[in-house]
């Protein structure tokens, strides 16, 4: 826990705040059946690649365990796990974008989307049904398909809202030494 | 006497600024001062403090040269964990400060962190707590706190670690007059028994005044322009340079032709009452213009309104007022009142639970939000809950998108707007590199660029400094008698007295007065129970024996035409 | 609009009185033996010891009712959600097929397949109220300590209570930002899916900025509280731990051994009547 920083510890906290908010009130339902756009993982992409992956699967941990427990009673740990790895996951390419500094290229933007949407395949498609059939014996083709559906919407999500609050956020960061007042 | 604090040929500039933010910086703090810095809004003055408090540079990165000491040691080499044992700040936004679940646990939080074993800690804790008059909300939370409530918990989370100076950036921002006169009391207190340091950072200068000062430090655009004795930076003219309010009563001395001496203690309201003359105030009193009384359509108006957050616990009840069409209403009344959650609901933001509100006569009671947009409009309290755009610019412009204006029109409102809140040399800045105050103003600009046909604003004043707080209710006046009805939630009361044509006081979820603002301030009795406060200038002409109404008017005179020679 | 969420709710009755730590402790042990078995006898056994406890603390029906109800759709839903996609999983586990009903194409009615349904819908009826139960029992002050304790890094603690600290903020922070921008034309709650996503963002964006610039503000004030300095920190809200709250901890490690002894006996999870 060493070198983990006061901001990185509040970014847990409030993101994870922020993340059950998001979930609760700004999803919209896409007409399928127990499927709706889960905006709360595109701010938790965005988090993973401002503040890394500790951070950010801690938000993923506790903001989707926390969710649970106070709006349904109960964690459902298999898919509590899967949040706290894709905050992981994605966290991993922060360094290699450098949000902080402003400058977003396309490069980085196909980085960060290719590496969501392999960590999300990854995240969805096998480990929550794998950890569903293993912690909770559900039968494999119901877990697979409900995997396979949130993989796809995430995926969108994470890909369209997530890459515009990023584009949106580098923007703000203004360059060393270039704001003058203007007469 | 040793020095607190050094600053020796200090400037800073930000990372992202190309200008440094403070200059040549020369200044010591002995150990046991007690100091205001005041400075108009963007002059660098929270930027000092933390340079002190050392969020400069740990989390704010930028240039630095020159040097800072602390008690001696170069700043740099104290990590922000040693600095925090000697420095306790009380920051802008005591919300933002509380970091526990309740009070208790807020005020133990840096015993916390130091590792105090609990029984000791609940025995400070309950010290300090007794020295600071929270002792009975120990259990409660943070939203059941009233706003001066909240200063003093915020305070004693600062106390528990007995540093020896103390540094408060705008104490007083959002607390209703007696709530800040009682905060005042406290620091007094509080030094004089253990004799720390005292810095202040505050733009009512006044208010801060209820309490001796050693000195005042007065800062322009980054650099220091004048420290010295209060009495003396009240007497030399030093305030009007650089556009700040000084207290209203030594404005009402220059009115009266008295020359301000250093010697008259100009820093305190009794002794330098004495110095008035009444023939010279009356000779200069001028008769009070008679208010043409328009002819009136009442333009919005409320019936029976209820409102509560929750089952049981009521926040507006039998709220009945009228705003005539083109008048300037003020808001009033203690902290935790209701100001706030009345004007949401007129806007919309909050749906009533009883009652009727008509909009020249209709009914508009079910109207949601955005059907009233478009003729109400709503600056709210926290600036940052309305910024959605990168560029000051952008923002302003945001707020136009809807309403399909030729772009020739919207490129005038826009350049009005900015130049009115003094955000034109901003005006392509990220709205994240502003000042407070600078914020609050991207949010007005906002909303007004719209011309709704009725504004509310809640506390648009607070933390603005004297010009562009003047700036503003000018142009806000102007538009007023456009035809503009303005609600305006305000804790200021000679701005009460100055604009508004009708006053309501609210007081715990009723109105308890509508009327002229000089019959409410006559009356001390509802005053102090609404924790509200006469102006100096009252006690003045009471104390000279002359009609109040006629002294404040002629000030109020005087005060615009000295303001039309800044431009 | 006041949202429904289950939090602290004030009595005094011997499962208030617990330290947080037994709570916690209590809670995750006996979710973890539930999660794990499907064997009848020991979900009835834990059910029993649910009803008990809830009975001990003094918690009404109606006080939780609105998750309680909540959550019985929920498992309603999931538990037709499996038979409709494997309507002979229950044939699968207990490798038997006594048939109810013939229905209609693959969607036969075995006793085998009712009877693992039965253990699924039986196994939340035991979790949901402990979990509640830990929830409204535990006051959040004292729950990162317990985590603390435990052995979860007090920074990590630390974090989950201030999510629990901000979540009323960052609630009336969205509520009051969607307000805003409603104000000015945007609607989050109208037009086609791809509009909503788009007006969704003017609503992120600044709830983003709102957070980042709130997440600044609080850990500066945290840092000039002197908080991360040292490698421990004590907490003022911690009990300490009472006789009665070993016996408790003894109770649920015993209750759970027997639970893991009686469900993996045989190798298998699920308790086999046919
Ligand atoms: N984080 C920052 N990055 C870049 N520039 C900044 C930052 N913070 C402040 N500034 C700039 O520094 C100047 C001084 O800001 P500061 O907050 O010190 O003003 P202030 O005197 O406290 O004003 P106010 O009375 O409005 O609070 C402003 O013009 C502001 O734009
Ligand atoms: N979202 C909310 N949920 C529950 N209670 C609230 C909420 N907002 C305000 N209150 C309560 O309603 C009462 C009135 O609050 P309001 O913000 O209207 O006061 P105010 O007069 O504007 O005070 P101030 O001068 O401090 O801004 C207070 O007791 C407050 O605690
Ligand atoms: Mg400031
Ligand atoms: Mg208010």
């Amino acid at each position: 826990m060493k070198g983990f920083t006061t901001k990185q510890i509040v970014a847990t906290g409030i993101g994870a705040a922020v993340f059950i908010i998001l979930s609760r009130f700004a999803a919209i339902p896409t007409g399928v059946p127990n499927t709706s756009i889960e905006t709360a993982y595109a701010f938790l992409a965005f988090m993973a690649v401002l503040f890394g992956p500790v951070t950010a699967g801690l938000i993923g941990l506790i903001g989707h365990g926390l969710k649970d427990a106070i709006l349904y009673g109960s964690p459902w740990w298999s898919w509590v796990i899967v949040s706290g790895f894709v905050g992981f996951g994605i966290g991993l390419i922060a360094n290699r974008i450098r949000l902080e500094e402003g400058g977003l290229t396309t490069r980085k933007i196909i980085l960060f989307n290719v590496t969501q949407a392999i960590v999300q395949a990854i995240g969805w498609i096998i480990i929550a049904p794998v950890l569903d059939i293993l912690i909770y014996s559900e039968p494999a083709n119901k877990v697979f398909v409900q995997g396979a559906v949130a993989a796809t919407s995430n995926i969108l999500t994470v890909g369209v809202i997530g890459t515009l609050l990023l584009v949106t956020y580098a923007k703000t960061r203004s360059k060393a030494g270039s704001l003058k007042r203007e007469v | 006497m040793t020095n607190a604090i050094e600053f020796q040929d200090f400037s800073f500039t930000y990372r992202s600024q190309s200008e440094p933010t403070l200059r040549q910086i020369q200044l010591t703090i002995q150990e046991g001062e007690r100091i205001l810095i005041v400075g108009p809004s963007g002059s660098g003055k929270s930027t000092l403090a933390q340079c002190i408090n050392g969020l400069i540079p740990f989390s704010y990165p930028g240039t630095w040269e020159g040097q800072v000491l602390i008690k001696g040691q170069d700043a740099r080499e104290l990590s922000l964990f040693d600095r925090s044992l000697h420095i306790g700040t009380v920051l802008q936004d005591p919300d933002a400060q509380f970091v526990g679940l309740s009070v208790g646990e807020d005020i133990a939080f840096a015993l916390e962190n130091k590792q105090t074993e609990r029984p000791e800690m609940q025995e400070i804790v309950e010290r300090v707590a007794r020295m600071t008059d929270v002792e009975t909300l120990l259990h409660a939370r943070l939203n059941d706190l009233s706003g001066g409530q909240r200063q003093r918990a915020a305070l004693a989370g600062v106390l528990v670690e007995d540093a020896d100076i103390l540094l408060f950036d705008e104490p007083l921002a959002n607390l209703d007059p007696v709530a800040g006169q009682e905060a005042m009391a406290l620091m007094d207190r509080l030094q004089r028994e253990t004799n720390r340091t005292l810095i202040v950072v505050e733009h009512r200068i006044e208010d801060v005044l209820v309490i001796p000062f050693d000195r005042i430090i007065v800062m322009v655009d980054g650099e220091i322009i004048a420290d010295d004795h209060p009495d003396v930076i009240l007497s030399n003219g030093v305030l009007q340079q650089a556009i700040l309010r000084e207290p209203l009563y030594v404005s009402a001395a220059r009115w009266a032709g008295m020359t301000v001496e250093s010697v008259d203690q100009p820093s305190r309201v009794d002794p330098f009452l004495k110095q008035f003359n009444q023939t010279d105030v009356l000779e200069r009193l001028e008769e009070t213009p008679q208010k043409e009384t328009a002819t009136a359509t009442a333009l919005l108006e409320l019936e029976q309104l209820a409102f509560h957050y929750r089952q049981g616990t009521p926040v507006l009840e039998n709220v009945t007022a009228t705003f005539q069409k083109g008048t300037l209403t003020t808001i009033v009344g203690q902290n935790g009142a209701g100001k706030s959650t009345l004007a949401k609901v007129l806007s919309g933001y909050q749906r009533t639970t009883g009652g009727q509100i008509l909009l020249d006569g209709t009914d508009i009671t079910n109207q949601s939000i955005a059907e009233r947009a478009g003729t109400i409009g709503f600056v709210l309290q926290n600036p940052n809950h309305m910024i959605s755009k990168h560029l000051v610019q952008e923002e302003i412009r945001y707020g136009m998108q809807a309403l399909r204006l030729s772009e020739a029109e919207e490129n005038e409102r826009l350049e009005q707007t900015l130049r009115r809140c003094g955000l034109y040399p901003f005006r392509n800045w990220p709205i994240q590199a502003l000042s407070f105050g600078q914020k609050k103003r991207v949010t007005i600009a906002s909303i007004l660029v719209r011309r709704p046909d009725i504004l509310i604003l809640d506390e648009p004043t607070a933390g603005q400094d004297y010009r562009h707080y003047s700036d503003m209710m000018d142009f806000l006046e102007g538009l007023k008698e456009d035809g503009m009805t303005l609600l305006i939630i305000t804790h200021d009361m000679h701005l009460v007295l100055e604009y508004s044509d009708q006053v309501c006081l609210v007081q715990a979820g009723r109105i308890r007065y509508a009327g002229t603002s000089f019959g409410l301030l006559n009356q001390e009795q509802l005053l102090h129970h609404a924790h509200l406060k006469q102006t100096s200038l009252f006690t003045i002409a009471e104390h000279l024996e002359v009609d109040p109404e006629r002294f404040v008017e002629s000030i109020i005179t005087a005060e615009r035409k000295e303001r039309e020679q800044w431009l | 609009m006041a949202v429904e969420m289950l939090g602290y709710i004030e009595k005094t009755s011997p499962i208030h009185r617990l330290t947080g730590t037994t709570k916690l402790i209590g809670f995750l042990l006996f979710t973890t033996a539930t999660m794990f078995t499907y064997d009848t006898r020991v979900l009835l056994v834990m059910g029993l010891v649910s009803i008990v406890l809830f009975r001990l603390s003094r918690i009404r029906f109606r006080e939780v009712r609105f998750v309680l109800i909540f959550t019985a759709l929920f498992v309603l839903i999931n538990a037709l959600a499996v038979y409709l996609f494997e309507p002979e999983q229950g044939v699968e586990i207990y490798g038997s097929r006594h048939v109810l009903l013939e229905g209609i194409g693959r969607f036969t009615v075995t006793a085998e397949q009712l009877f693992y349904l039965f253990n699924l819908i039986l196994k939340y009826s035991v979790i949901v109220p402990i979990a509640v139960l830990f929830l409204v029992t535990t006051h959040p002050t004292e729950f990162a300590s317990s985590l603390n304790r435990i052995g979860v890094p007090y920074k990590i603690a630390f974090a989950v209570s201030l999510a629990l600290r901000y979540i009323p903020d960052v609630q009336a922070d969205f509520r009051t930002i969607a307000n805003a921008q409603e104000a000015r034309g945007i609607a989050v709650s109208h037009g086609s899916l791809w509009q909503r996503a788009r007006n969704s963002i003017q609503i992120l964006l600044p709830l983003l900025f709102t957070s980042l610039e709130r997440i600044e503000t609080v850990s500066n004030a945290m840092d000039l509280r002197g908080f991360g300095a040292g490698r421990k920190r004590t907490w003022y809200n911690q009990k300490t731990m009472n006789q009665i709250d070993y016996v408790a901890i003894s109770c649920i490690v015993l209750l759970t051994i027997f639970s893991f002894v009686v469900t993996f006996y045989d190798g298998n999870r699920f308790y086999n009547p046919f």
